[in-house]
């Protein structure tokens, strides 16, 4: 991309940079909510289930973008006053779209996780039980080890979409990578360097991920059918 | 919320309509009727690419499809907002820039779903037709595509709720939608974004859902039908 100056470059650099961070902050918070959720729906209490099953529907029934403006218009509004200052003052766009985008993505990888551990018929517990190991070691040695290898690839897919999705933080002022792209479109006018250097970074962060997934199905022995992730 | 559904139910459900341009729920749908039937036939053509015998023909249908994949449609929107109008010479509305863009997007990711209804046929149904003496094209269209079609209607009918979801982000290049209605709504307001924000969400929530209910039956009988084969 020789039609961008280094300054344009290197400030991309720093977007991407941005965009990593958020993905990979969210990408943590969002798995162990998720964990806690799945935990909370095998509390055999019906009211558990349902906060759970509402939580989920709601959250993949509305867009992302709509998760991202509700937080970051609507939330201050419910905290206390010094505590919004305080927000406010330290970037609280970025927090605050980190939290939609987790809620957001939680649903979806509590419900990867669950289907996983719904795949291994509950026989296999009874039998590793009846063969006397403790419930940790049935979960550990039998149970957990299956359940991860199963919600691997749909946890590598729900990991590339959420990179994407971190664009959407751009609607509320986070400086990331799409942003970054826009700023300088609308300096510069150069309109194929800046969206085209801003797409293959983000093409290079999709491929990384997706090369990190074909890696983790080779190690667990996953049949991906086709063999592309 | 009840207050603000009153006054301005019209407003987020056709937007300004008589008066001004149509939005709100209806433009929402119609965007993303429009983006899905438009898709399809582009989506079902990458999909016969994609399996084709020429090997070029494969490779760069493969090509486009995960490129697509691998970025934003953000990214994907500023593309068709910023290139479009300085390749053709002319702008487009942001309706026809956001219905571009949600195509695009759109046939890479459908034409995922028709390629793995082709590849679940059994092959015996390509080469008997072909053994009959069936040329390449009508055993696609009379053979493969009818069956495999029907088999990922679910698939289809779940891609298209998430469209809905998608076409939020129409809103940041300012197109006439459901987000952008309620974003008028609130700067109109002034101080209650988290309830205009939260009556937003809902109203997402009631239409994705209503729908992906709605065509869950949809869903059964294709499976019925498939166990009856």
């Amino acid at each position: 991309m020789s039609f961008l100056t280094n300054a344009q470059l290197l400030s991309m650099l720093e977007g991407m940079l941005t965009t990593v961070q958020l993905f990979a902050i969210c990408w943590v918070m969002a798995f162990m909510l998720a964990v806690v959720l799945v935990v909370i729906r095998t509390i055999d209490f019906a009211p558990c289930r349902w906060f759970v099953d509402a939580y989920v529907e709601f959250h993949r029934n509305v867009p992302l973008l709509v998760l991202v403006l509700f937080w970051y218009f609507g939330m201050p509004e419910l905290l206390p006053e010094s505590f919004r200052t305080w927000l406010y003052a330290h970037n609280a766009e970025m927090s605050l779209a980190a939290i939609a985008l987790s809620l957001g993505s939680a649903a979806y990888i509590s419900e990867d996780i669950r289907s996983g551990l719904r795949a291994i018929p509950a026989t296999q517990f009874e039998a590793s039980r009846a063969l006397g190991s403790s419930f940790l070691q049935t979960m550990r040695f039998v149970i957990v080890p299956q359940a991860i290898r199963t919600s691997i690839p749909p946890l590598v897919s729900r990991a590339l979409l959420l990179f994407k999705n971190t664009s959407v933080a751009m609607a509320i002022g986070v400086v990331e990578l799409t942003y970054r792209a826009r700023e300088i479109e609308s300096e510069t006018y150069r309109t194929y360097a800046t969206f085209g250097a801003a797409t293959i970074m983000y093409l290079l962060g999709s491929f990384l991920i997706m090369f990190v997934g074909s890696r983790l199905y080779k190690r667990y022995r996953i049949n991906t059918g086709a063999g592309h992730a | 919320m009840l207050e603000i559904l009153q006054d301005f139910w019209l407003q987020l459900l056709i937007g300004q309509y008589p008066k001004g341009p149509l939005g709100g729920v209806v433009m929402t749908l119609i965007l993303a009727v429009c983006g899905m039937l438009a898709s399809l036939p582009l989506a079902v053509l990458l999909a016969i690419a994609r399996v084709s015998p020429y090997r070029w023909v494969a490779r760069s249908a493969a090509v486009f499809v995960n490129c697509v994949r691998g970025m934003p449609l953000l990214m994907l929107i500023f593309w068709s907002y910023f290139v479009l109008p300085k390749l053709t010479g002319f702008s487009l509305s942001g309706f026809w820039t956001l219905l571009i863009a949600l195509v695009v997007y759109e046939s890479a990711y459908m034409s995922e779903v028709v390629r793995s209804g082709i590849e679940a046929l059994p092959r015996g149904q390509i080469e008997a037709s072909r053994s009959l003496g069936v040329g390449y094209w009508t055993t696609m269209r009379k053979v493969v595509l009818p069956q495999a079609l029907f088999n990922v209607l679910p698939s289809m009918t779940s891609q298209f709720v998430s469209t809905i979801k998608e076409t939020s982000l129409g809103y940041v290049i300012s197109v006439n939608e459901l987000t952008f209605a309620a974003n008028q709504v609130n700067n109109m307001l002034l101080t209650k974004p988290l309830e205009v924000f939260g009556l937003l969400a809902l109203i997402y929530f009631i239409v994705c859902f209503s729908m992906s209910r709605a065509l869950r039956s949809l869903e059964w009988r294709v499976r019925r039908a498939r166990a009856m084969v």
